[in-house]
């Protein structure tokens, strides 16, 4: 195993437990939030949409690298703007002489 | 052009988990959840600046117009989606994401597999090419491709289950058991294939097979056990997308993913727990899907059940001192969250403290009642968790359930032949009263019938969520 592989692999593994230990306590209110912002997250792949169609040499990797694109791009600006549209609902208190 | 990243943006990357990393974190917390969900936004503009200016890589239109389009897209759909249908949404969402991670995984085989082309074309601009060129697919690779077609085609499936436009219904049958051993067969034998010598065949083979698989293995779940396939599938994204990062040697990639990934591997977990179900049983069991037979419309119209009407209701809820509001799916499809808001209003006005109990699998998606009920302006204080609120239903005088069912089934705790025997449920039959707004007398979704409806102190009060609860207002507003 390369010395570049095993880098990767303690980065894997020690995310792994960091994703674990952040949302190891969330109350049942925002389990739906959580999972459309770490859907949005998980937009991140754009970024390897990015590289294939910036560095592709041919129409099959530049046709699959924009496609990456797109549908990252989507992912993530969907995630994002979704997530924010059900936070701003969820209020402590009703506002005085609120809705 | 791997090693040769320049360290500058090694540490935007940097920057950048942290703040998928904080944002996280802050999003399991109801005070800062907003600003984590912006921080994480904010990480990933970083990401993004970053990956384009590494060297070699071309910031051709083409990638301009991708990013606006499906970014456009995004907004526009995310902005326009009613809160109602939140579950197609993160559904459609996270196939995206995982199409994306596959489309990446394939791009990289077919790379490593014209090595010369490549290099050829690399080493003119002026990048040192891709180490060792290959000629088979790499297990990674192949991983990319096998979690993301399975996220992909695995979530237009649920997506398709959750808009209505496939039976919900579960489907259980050793056919489906075979179709998915003879698919899994077909990727094993594809993906030796692959990367042992290569051929575009076995690659199209491998991928062909996996989107048959995310299909295969979302049709036979049925619609109650969606918040479960959902979070899952939204774990294997995240996986999809680290897979990617070991391909392209991106960090960035490698921990976002896999902070997705854990998390969601987290979050599946608890629903599973709060069905006191194993994940392989909501996966290939087809819960529920025969179970109708065995419950007999017979027997079920064959038991006598009180019915209330609106006004009686009414003159009920309003001389009481507190009530648990008990949602479910019922209360979604009717779109009924705004009517029983105005509803827990009228009821406070006159005295009565109202509860909300939610049950952590009500609904079609990880806290699918929250957020609707969040949608209707009902503060998040007043809503409860089954271990905190069970205990008070003793307490209290009316447990009201709006189009759940299941999930106040008492045969869970009682009857060991039930198939959701040891499932925890909210304890709506020991209130004084027990009023059940629902539709029909046929099951749920589960397909099991429910003794509550037949205890002494039930009251059925028929009709859907919304219809129901506006006359239930009405006649409350008349008094």
């Amino acid at each position: 195993m390369s010395y570049e592989l095993l880098t990767l692999v303690y980065v894997f593994v020690l995310a792994i437990f960091v994703g674990f230990e952040v949302i190891s306590k969330v109350p049942v209110v925002l389990h739906t939030p959580l999972m459309s912002g770490t859907n949005a997250i998980h937009g991140i792949v754009v970024i390897g949409g990015i590289i294939v169609l910036g560095t592709g040499t041919g129409p099959l990797e530049w046709l699959l690298g924009f496609i990456a694109v797109v549908f990252g791009a989507a992912n993530l600006a969907g995630g994002f703007v979704v997530t924010d549209r059900m936070l701003e609902m969820f209020k402590g208190r009703p506002k005085p002489g609120g809705k | 052009m791997r090693s040769d990243i320049p360290v500058a943006i090694h540490f935007a990357y940097l920057v950048a988990s942290i703040l998928f990393i904080v944002g996280l974190k802050f999003l399991s917390s109801p005070a800062r959840a907003r600003r984590g969900n912006q921080l994480a936004a904010a990480g990933m503009l970083i990401a993004i600046g970053a990956t384009m200016l590494i060297p070699g890589v071309r910031l051709s239109p083409v990638l301009f117009l991708g990013l606006a389009l499906g970014g456009g897209a995004g907004v526009w759909a995310a902005r326009r989606v009613a809160i109602t249908d939140m579950p197609q949404m993160v559904a459609i969402l996270n196939g995206l994401g995982g199409g994306a991670a596959a489309a990446v995984s394939v791009a990289e085989i077919w790379r490593a597999a014209h090595p010369d082309l490549a290099e050829a074309l690399i080493s003119a601009l002026g990048v040192s090419a891709r180490q060792g060129a290959r000629h088979g697919a790499s297990m990674i690779e192949l991983l990319g491709v096998l979690i993301g077609s399975v996220s992909f085609s695995g979530s237009v499936i649920a997506w398709g289950k959750l808009q209505g436009v496939m039976p919900e219904k579960a489907i259980a049958g050793g056919w489906v058991r075979l179709v998915n051993i003879g698919i899994v067969l077909a990727i094993a034998i594809a993906g030796y294939v692959a990367m042992t010598g290569g051929g575009t065949a076995a690659v199209v083979m491998f991928t062909l097979g996996s989107l048959a698989f995310g299909v295969f293995m979302v049709v036979p779940i049925g619609g109650a056990d969606m918040p479960v396939v959902i979070s899952l599938l939204n774990s294997c994204t995240g996986l999809a997308a680290a897979s990617t990062g070991f391909t392209l040697d991106n960090r960035a990639l490698i921990i976002a993913g896999t902070l997705v990934g854990a998390s969601g591997t987290l979050l599946t977990r608890m629903m599973c727990k709060a069905m006191n179900r194993s994940l392989a049983n909501v996966l290939f069991s087809g819960f529920g899907a025969g179970a109708p037979a065995a419950a007999g419309g017979a027997k079920v119209a064959a038991r006598p059940v009180r019915e209330i009407g609106p006004e009686d209701a009414a003159v009920l809820l309003s001389n009481i001192r507190s009530l648990i509001i008990i949602p479910g799916y019922g209360m979604a499809v009717a779109q009924a969250q705004h009517a029983v808001r105005e509803m827990a209003d009228l009821l406070a006005k006159r005295g009565v403290d109202v509860k909300y109990a939610i049950h952590p699998v009500a609904g079609r998606m990880p806290g699918h009642m929250n957020v609707l009920l969040a949608e209707a302006n009902v503060p998040y204080t007043q809503l409860y968790d089954l271990d905190q609120i069970n205990p008070e239903f003793e307490r209290a005088d009316v447990a009201l359930v709006i189009g759940a069912n299941d999930v106040v089934n008492p045969a869970a705790r009682t009857d060991s032949a039930s198939p959701i025997y040891g499932m925890p449920i909210l304890d709506a039959d020991k209130a004084q009263h027990c009023i059940i707004i629902k539709r029909s007398m046929s099951p749920g979704f589960a397909g099991i019938d429910n003794p509550i409806y037949y205890e002494p102190r039930t009251m059925m009060m028929f009709g859907d969520a919304r219809g129901a609860v506006t006359k239930l207002n009405e006649a409350l507003k008349a008094m």
